[in-house]
Order: C-alpha cells, then structure tokens, then sequence
C-alpha cells in the first residue's frame, strides 16, 4: 500500500494525540481516590502584616530574634560577611534614611530598629527570581521561598531594597547551635529569608517572634479584616514604613 | 583478510571491553533485600503506609514531589489517601515518624541503584540532629 503525505501526517497526528491522552487519563484517575487538603486548625487571613512597636522595645532585648533563629534553624557564622538573618536590628538612620536631618537626635539616630522582610505587596525580588522560587502567596500575601527550587543566583538579594535576603555561602549545618527537627535546614548556595513563620500559621500558632516578645511590641494580623487588632492599631496611630517611596508596598508598619 | 593476527585478537578486547559492565558485576552485588517483618515494622501498631505497598516502592518519589509542591507553594499540609485517612505531608516527621531508620530505609535501594537525592542537604534525620 503506497501511503501519501497527507495520510502519513494524519496518522502520525492521531498517534500523537494518543500518547498524549493515556498520562492525562491516568492523572486524573489518580486524583480521584486521594486529595490533599489544607490543615482545619489554620490561621485564616487576606493579607497578614505586622507593626513594630519600637517605644515598647526595651534596649539590648533580642527575645525576639533569638526565638525566630531557634525555630528555623538559622546559622551563626560568627562574622559578618556570612552572616545569615531572618530578623535583626539596625540603627534608626539606616532603616528610615528618608527620616535623618541635620539634627535628628544622635540617639535616636542611633536607636537600633528591628527590621525583616516586609512582605511587599508588590516584591522585587519575586519579580526578579529567574526560578520562581520565590512568590507570593494569592491567598495571604505572604512572600515565601520554596528552597527546592533556588539556584542561588542572588538576583534577589539585589532586588530586595530592605537588604532582608542572606545567601548560605557555606554549608550551614555545623553553624546551628540546636537544631529544630520540625524545620529543615537550608543548604549551601540557596538564599533564605523571613516566612513570616508559614509553618506555624499552618498549625494555627502566631509567629514565633510575636509570641516571643514580653512587652508585646509586635503586633501581627490580617489587615483585611477590619476588627484585627493590627487595623486598630494602625487607625490609632501614626506608622511608618520603610522606603515606600520605592512602591514595594512594604507590610512591616513602625510606630516610631 | 590482511593482518589477520592483529584484527582478530583486536576485535575480541575491543568487545570484552565493550560488555565489560555486565559481566563484571554478573554474581556481584545483590540487590537489597526488603522484608516486611521487621523488628522495627513488628513495634509500630499501624502496620499501613499512606499508599499500597508497591505504588510507595514504585512512585514514593513522584508523591513526594506532589507533597513539596503542595505544601510549599500550595500551603495545603493534609494528605487524605485513598481511604479517606489523614497524613500531615512532611517528610522529617511523618514518613521517617515510621521510617526511622533513614540507612536501613533509604539509603539501602538508593545506593544500590545509584541514586543520590539531594533531600537530606535540609531535611533533618531526626536521629542524626545534633541536639
């Protein structure tokens, strides 16, 4: 039988069609006996966000960046040029460059102020992220780093105005102190930053840093929803936010 | 045939070195054995893995995959199996929860067959967590 063209490239089309047919009816059969569900005992919220309390915050205090560490397995290189950080403090007049004048007062120009990553509405560094390893989460407005996927290309360190990304330049596990079995690690050559402790929001707990505070200086919650204390808070007061001259849209609100 | 003498012999190292893989490791190494009763299986008073048996042996890699993405990029941490029974999808506490002995468990096929997954560079063995 002498096959043309036309039915040469017909049947190929069919042939191909049907191979493509066979792993989309097996994924779907596969979907239908098990299914995967979100925790029941999660906290809800639209767009979660924190505000900083800094009057509250008492000199040499790192209650809250101790805990933070311990929970998510952060190194300590023990210089600063390694140096890896989800939250921290800096001095007044780096974290509010817009704020400093002639004669700010030297001590609060000093004044070391916590900083992390604020969760930008609108994030550079997923903008940049050539892997999307980081995103932002639609239904919570966190920005999350999944680390399978981070190829360690550090475009986000340059992205990110706020300085909030650390680069794991060596292998961090001989630097934990303690390690958290309920958190991995990270591993050498990925980036790592604040989740906004994702993980415990899963299991309906606050972030570790805002339970970790005494003087309740951190305030956490979901802006979307009008009674939250956060909103409160923000009505009652006058905040700042870091650099939003740079319309990241910074979720990190300080009561100065 | 021209220099038979140099051909001939030629040829024959040429192929023995060409099959060498196989018959070098032919009575070998042989392939781990996987018993169900073990001491370790015989203490845990459910006896059942999330999945049958041979869909865990044959695509634990591919579930755990749908795991990672679930819960990293979906932020959904429940998996409900085919019996409608719930698991928490995380790899340090519910699969080594039973699995505990990540050498015996893992690393037994694993190295066998020469496969090298990267989870262990972050995920932490609880047993090998220095505390």
């Amino acid at each position: 039988m002498k096959v043309s063209r036309r039915t040469l490239l017909k049947i190929a089309g069919i042939s191909l069609m049907g191979g493509g047919v066979r792993p989309a009816l097996e994924a779907l059969g596969a979907g239908e006996s098990s299914k995967i569900v979100a925790s029941p005992n999660r906290l809800v919220g639209k767009r979660w966000a924190m505000a900083i309390d800094t009057k509250k915050c008492p000199p040499g205090c790192h209650d809250c960046i101790d805990a933070c560490h311990r929970e998510h397995n952060v190194p300590d290189f023990g210089n600063p040029k390694d140096e890896v950080k989800w939250i921290w403090n800096e001095p007044f007049k780096d974290v509010f460059p817009a704020q400093e004048y002639r004669y700010i007062d030297e001590g609060r120009k000093e004044k070391p102020v916590l900083v992390l990553c604020n969760h930008c509405d609108n994030p550079p560094c997923v903008r940049v992220c050539p892997t999307q390893a980081t995103f932002k989460r639609k239904e919570d407005g966190i920005v999350m780093m999944d680390y399978h996927r981070c190829i360690g290309c550090r475009f986000c360190m340059a992205g990110c105005p706020y300085g909030a990304r650390s680069m794991n330049f060596r292998d961090p596990r001989p630097f934990i102190k303690k390690i958290n079995p309920q958190f991995p690690t990270r591993t050498k050559g990925v980036v790592e930053k604040c989740n906004f402790c994702e993980e415990r929001l899963a299991r309906g707990l606050i972030p570790a840093c805002v339970e970790a505070c005494k003087e309740k200086a951190l305030v956490f919650g979901d802006l979307e929803n009008p009674a939250a204390d956060i909103r409160k808070l923000l009505k009652a007061q006058l905040t700042l936010r870091r650099r939003p001259e740079l319309g990241t849209q910074p979720q990190i609100y300080y009561i100065v | 045939m021209y220099n038979r003498g140099k051909i001939l012999p030629g040829l024959v190292i040429f192929l023995a070195l060409l099959t060498f893989p196989f018959w070098y490791e032919k009575g070998g190494t042989a392939p781990p054995a996987l018993p169900l009763d073990t001491p370790e299986i015989q203490k845990l008073s459910v006896k059942k893995c999330v999945e049958p048996t041979p869909f865990m042996k044959a695509s634990h890699m591919e579930l755990l995959n749908q795991w990672r993405d679930a819960v990293v990029r979906e932020g959904n941490h429940l998996y409900a199996n085919h019996e409608g029974k719930k698991f928490s999808m995380s790899l340090s506490q519910t699969c080594l929860g039973c699995h505990s002995n990540k050498e015996k468990f893992c690393d037994a096929c694993h190295t066998f067959s020469g496969v090298k997954p990267k989870c262990w560079g972050c995920h932490v063995v609880p047993k090998e967590g220095r505390t």
